[in-house]
């Protein structure tokens, strides 16, 4: 690790003016990603922020159809909120099969859709459930948030606060976990809003990121079940390969996950 | 005798300090002045070295040196050696390329070293050796053991032709030949024996001090055989002789293999440790690891197998490619000859083998012995072939095999090994029991009505342990000899200590070799302390690999406590007034038997010293030494079963029941041994389902850290169903064959036999990734 400069801030403002000031700055939440990356020396902020100890960055709240989870908030407290189970039971179940228990015990909700690897889960999940990112600055749809391989619309110093989430019908995850890592070979977030539309994305699969799957949504919307996948055939071209999945096999997946994520959505 | 004896399930002595982070690792050490290393390693898998410039660095903060591999060649320090010489079947001995400790011309894998910066702290090293700037020429390269061999490949080293190492040949072919003109059946097969990294969970560490007064060296290294590292540093790398160099391994945090040899670090801590004048230490990362550490397994192999009508087998041919890696380590050329092929006859009665192996130099880290080091691909290519040939010749694979075992002991097989004693059978029978093998095609019908692939797989193997006999390993090209030594040093006050040539780096030793003590003696184990892991304090030792410790190591302990016994039993008789054959040793007591007069250890060892009254003549103390040199391989063997299904839609294996029925002699410590065999088998199921060492076709590593090189974790492997059916090893007073390397050795062919029965396949290569086995689904 290079020499850096730690920050501890309280609030969201203090965060963002700490930002301002170092002349490479970066916000530090779970460090499960940016701490390995120093480590390594393939980054070196001047100054590291830490987020983890600003209490308005905790938290789930549900309120009526909004599900909001806090941008600190560690997937292990996410997996066992009351709230995240009752409301929408995939995501608990998403953050279940998130990494190993050292990562869902630090690593954080704000962190993994800043970073946007584009194998990671939470992605799938926000982009399928048509998610709102909220930072100190703005609202930022899900469509709009997800730029591509590990690039979102967030501005240099911008935080992220909460994600909110509307609940819907019916919803559900399952992934193939990469062998190694635990990262998503691909999964497939299948969800039912409440007015019926049917929303599907996949993550780990496509060379350009979190992606949606118009064929299979329109398989869903016609008829919600796994059966109605079975016809369903999805091109292998643009999808990710290496040593742990050909393209072909990730385009198998994408379908396969589908139809265990409606199972499991019921 | 006793509650901590022999066969007693002890808790490990050892595990107080590890779980409780009191373990003493190379890196906890810190001595005054010492200095950090940060090597500077090549980035291209082929490249001549143009040049190195280091003045940039040599002018940051903290940098004490920067010392490059020409600097190395000037000064003389030796090259690498590999101790066991092979000669190829035209009578050439085998073709060695030079591999100096960093490379002064050309760097031959990613990760070789070139160069080391030496500064105040490693954060500070490894800032300067961002500032050297080494000028390299890239070289074409090549990573593939049979794209090395083609013509017009890129030729790593002049003194190699045709990048071939050896070309080595082991059995009568005239007789194989023989036998498979007469063969009723053919069976053919072509498997790969993945590469694999090693992963100690300790990365490699050295520190190095030179005393200039004294001109003496301390080297603390994770070594699994100190002594033969000072043997080696001494002998061949002209860096100190043996009488000024000690060499200390402490606490070492695994091996399975890759800390037997030296490597060019602990050379250039040494080296720069005196041109510096003040301590060096160097502990390695991650990828440090997965570049540097010698990796295991990497064949290529076509076998053969004839049969009669009546399904006996009549010969095997055999032809592997091994692939080496840039340079030959330590002990690599034995690994795919003598460990690999002369246990080709498995657990079967073969009259005829004939085996070739290639030795292959590829720009890839060089490749040496890793738990099981040759006999996992022995019995992984045996194993495959048996169930190979049972599907072809339509029956029953357990049968297959119970026809063709070995039932006389000793046997004498074609290549080289007299295998001693066994029942292969009343282990095929314990498994398959506890499998319920004859209930298994209506659970397979119940799977498969429920939409379930479900396989079952077998694996018989046999290993030769307790390495080794030393004239035997001698007449076969082997540098050393591979006896053990021990010490039984009793204190005037009757505590006990065993100082041993073996060490543990999570065996446990310290416990069971205790409980060798507590069954002699019939005293507790907390009396008893094990030295180990330091040439200063222990006379020699050849440590510890090939599952040696207790069929070897402990033997050696056992020859010195008959010596240490015999000379107190005399003291005893001699104090109570008592014939010597009269006396017995029970409870910590020397007692005249049948009558009550006894005298206790302590008192028999406070005389020993005191010598105040000692048998006419009798020396003083009470300290015995022994060297145990075995008169054979031990064979631990036995039958692996796994039954599993695959789920077709991502070809995913998900294990239903895994059964484990081996045979490993006497049993010191029956929860160790376990332990043991658990470690095995998930190394072997990890070979099987997740672990690949990948290179692309320019010799770039593909998977140089845990995102991408998959280890077992504990859900990727069942709960294991453990038992042993026991034949004593007549080999060795104790009846003990060695449990260390069994499972890595056995599991990996009952999980591929297992897949391929559910896949209905005879071809599909290791590691059975979900990807692969989807593909070999649906191409079918
Ligand atoms: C072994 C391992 C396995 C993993 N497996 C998975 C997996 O299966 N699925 C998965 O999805 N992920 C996985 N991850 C990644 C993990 O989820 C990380 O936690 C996540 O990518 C980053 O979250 P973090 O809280 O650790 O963020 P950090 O590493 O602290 O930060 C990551 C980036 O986000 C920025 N950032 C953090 N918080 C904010 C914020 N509030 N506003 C703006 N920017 C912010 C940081 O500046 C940094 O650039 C794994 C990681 C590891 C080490």
């Amino acid at each position: 690790m290079y020499q850096t400069t730690y920050h501890r801030a309280s609030s969201v403002d203090e965060a963002a003016s700490l930002f301002a000031k170092g002349s490479e700055s970066k916000f530090l939440a779970g460090g499960q990603t940016l701490l390995p990356v120093m480590k390594q020396r393939l980054a070196s902020p001047s100054d590291v922020i830490d987020l983890g100890r600003i209490k308005e960055l905790q938290g789930v709240e549900l309120s009526g159809d909004t599900l909001t989870i806090k941008a600190g908030t560690i997937y292990y407290d996410i997996m066992t909120n009351a709230d995240v189970k009752k409301a929408i039971p995939a995501i608990a179940h998403l953050t279940s099969v998130l990494g190993d228990p050292a990562v869902r015990y630090r690593g954080t909700i704000g962190g993994s859709i800043a970073n946007n690897d584009p194998a990671a889960d939470f992605p799938a999940a926000l982009l399928a459930l048509g998610a709102t990112v909220k930072t100190n600055k703005r609202s930022i749809s899900a469509e709009d948030f997800f730029q591509g391989l590990f690039t979102t619309a967030l501005e240099d110093g911008e935080i992220i606060t909460a994600v909110s989430f509307p609940v819907p019908a019916k919803a559900g995850y399952e992934k193939m976990r990469h062998p190694a890592s635990r990262f998503a070979l691909t999964g497939v977030f299948v969800a039912q809003t409440k007015s019926g539309e049917v929303r599907v994305a996949a993550t780990g699969a496509s060379q350009s990121g979190v992606m949606r799957v118009p064929a299979i949504e329109a398989a869903l919307k016609a008829n919600w079940s796994p059966s109605a996948i079975d016809g369903v055939s999805i091109s292998a071209s643009g999808l990710l390969a290496d040593i742990h999945g050909t393209a072909e096999y990730r385009a198998n997946l994408v379908k396969v996950m589908a139809q265990r994520a409606v199972a499991a959505a019921g | 005798m006793g509650v901590e004896g022999i066969g007693a399930s002890v808790v490990r002595k050892e595990d107080k300090r590890f779980i409780t982070g009191k373990g003493r690792y190379v890196d906890d050490i810190k001595l005054l002045g010492m200095t950090h290393a940060h090597f500077i390693r090549s980035p291209h898998a082929h490249a001549k070295v143009k040049g190195i410039d280091s003045s940039a660095a040599l002018k940051m903060p903290g940098v004490v040196a920067v010392l490059t591999g020409q600097q190395i060649v000037d000064d003389k320090v030796g090259n690498l050696i590999c101790g066991w010489a092979i000669t190829s079947k035209d009578g050439s001995p085998m073709k060695m390329g030079a591999w100096p400790a960093m490379a002064p011309e050309t760097v031959r894998f990613v990760g070789q070293a070139v160069a080391v910066v030496i500064a105040e702290t490693k954060n500070l090293a490894r800032d300067a050796a961002e500032a050297v700037v080494v000028n390299y020429e890239e070289l074409p390269a090549v990573a593939d053991v049979h794209a090395a061999i083609k013509s017009g490949a890129p030729q790593l080293h002049p003194e190699a032709p045709g990048n071939q190492v050896y070309d080595w040949v082991i059995g009568d072919e005239g007789a194989t030949d023989a036998a498979f003109s007469k063969a009723a059946n053919v069976v053919k097969l072509d498997v790969t024996n993945n590469r694999l990294a090693p992963n100690a969970m300790e990365p490699r560490a050295a520190i190095a001090d030179y005393d200039a007064a004294e001109e003496h060296f301390t080297l603390y290294t994770t070594s699994q055989n100190p002594h033969v590292a000072r043997l080696v540093l001494s002998a061949f790398y002209n860096i100190a002789p043996e009488h000024k160099l000690r060499v200390i391994a402490p606490d070492v945090g695994g091996g399975f293999g890759s800390k037997i040899f030296i490597y060019p670090e602990e050379m250039v801590a040494l080296w720069a440790s005196k041109k510096v004048g003040r301590p060096v230490k160097w502990t390695g990362d991650r990828t440090e690891a997965f570049l540097t550490d010698a990796h295991g397994r990497d064949h290529v192999t076509h076998a053969e197998m004839a049969f009669d009508a009546q399904n006996k087998i009549l010969g095997l041919k055999v032809k592997t490619y091994a692939n080496f890696g840039a340079y030959m380590s330590l002990f690599s050329s034995s690994v795919p000859t003598y460990l690999y092929a002369t246990l080709l006859s498995g657990q079967y009665n073969i009259p005829a083998i004939h085996a070739e192996v290639i030795g292959v130099y590829t720009n890839t880290t060089p490749v040496d012995a890793y738990r099981g080091a040759g006999r996992p691909e022995a019995s992984y290519l045996i194993e495959r072939l048996m169930e190979t040939a049972a599907r072809q010749l339509k029956v029953d694979p357990a049968q297959l095999r119970r026809s063709n075992f070995i039932t006389q002991f000793p046997h004498q097989t074609p290549v080289i090994m007299a295998y001693d004693i066994g029942d292969f059978n009343a282990s095929l029978d314990a498994a398959m029991k506890a499998i319920d093998y004859a209930g298994f095609p209506a659970r397979k019908a119940k799977a498969k009505a429920d939409g379930k692939l479900r396989g079952i797989g077998l694996s018989c193997y046999i290993e030769a342990c307790g390495i080794a006999p030393s004239k035997a390993v001698g007449s076969l090209g082997a540098g050393v000899g591979l006896w053990e030594s021990a010490e039984v040093r009793v204190n005037p006050v009757g505590t006990i200590e065993i100082l041993t040539g073996s060490h543990s780096h999570g065996q446990g030793h310290e416990t069971t070799f205790c409980q060798l003590v507590a069954e002699r003696l019939g005293v507790p184990i907390s009396q008893v302390s094990i030295v180990h892991g330091d040439t200063d304090k222990v006379q020699f030792g050849m440590g510890t690999y090939g599952s040696r410790s207790a069929a070897v190591g402990l033997t050696a302990i056992l020859k010195a406590m008959e010596k240490m016994e015999s000379k107190a039993k005399k003291i005893a008789a001699h104090a109570l007034e008592a014939s010597e054959a009269d006396i017995v040793i029970e409870n910590g007591e020397f007692k005249v038997t049948g009558t009550d007069k006894a005298i206790a250890l302590p008192m028999v060892a406070l005389a020993a010293y005191t010598a105040h009254n000692l048998p006419d003549g009798m020396e003083p103390g009470l300290k015995e030494s022994a060297f145990y040199d075995p008169t054979n391989f031990t064979f631990p063997a036995g039958t692996y079963i796994c039954e599993l299904e695959v789920d077709s839609g991502t070809g995913k294996t998900s294990f239903v029941n895994f059964v484990a029925a081996d045979d490993f002699g006497r049993l010191i410590n029956p929860m160790i041994v376990e332990g043991q065999v658990h470690g095995g088998l998930v190394q072997g199921i990890g070979q099987a389902l997740l672990e690949h060492a990948i290179y692309d076709a320019s010799g770039q590593p593909v998977t140089a850290s845990f995102m991408d090189y998959a280890m077992p974790r504990a859900d990727d492997v069942p709960s294991f169903n453990l038992s042993h059916t026991t034949t004593l090893c007549p080999g060795n007073p104790l009846g003990i064959k060695g449990c260390g390397e069994a499972g890595a050795i056995g599991a990996s062919a009952a999980v591929i036999n297992a897949i391929t029965d559910a896949i209905g396949t005879n071809n599909l290569e290791m590691p059975a990734t979900p990807d692969r086995v989807w593909r070999t689904i649906h191409a079918a």
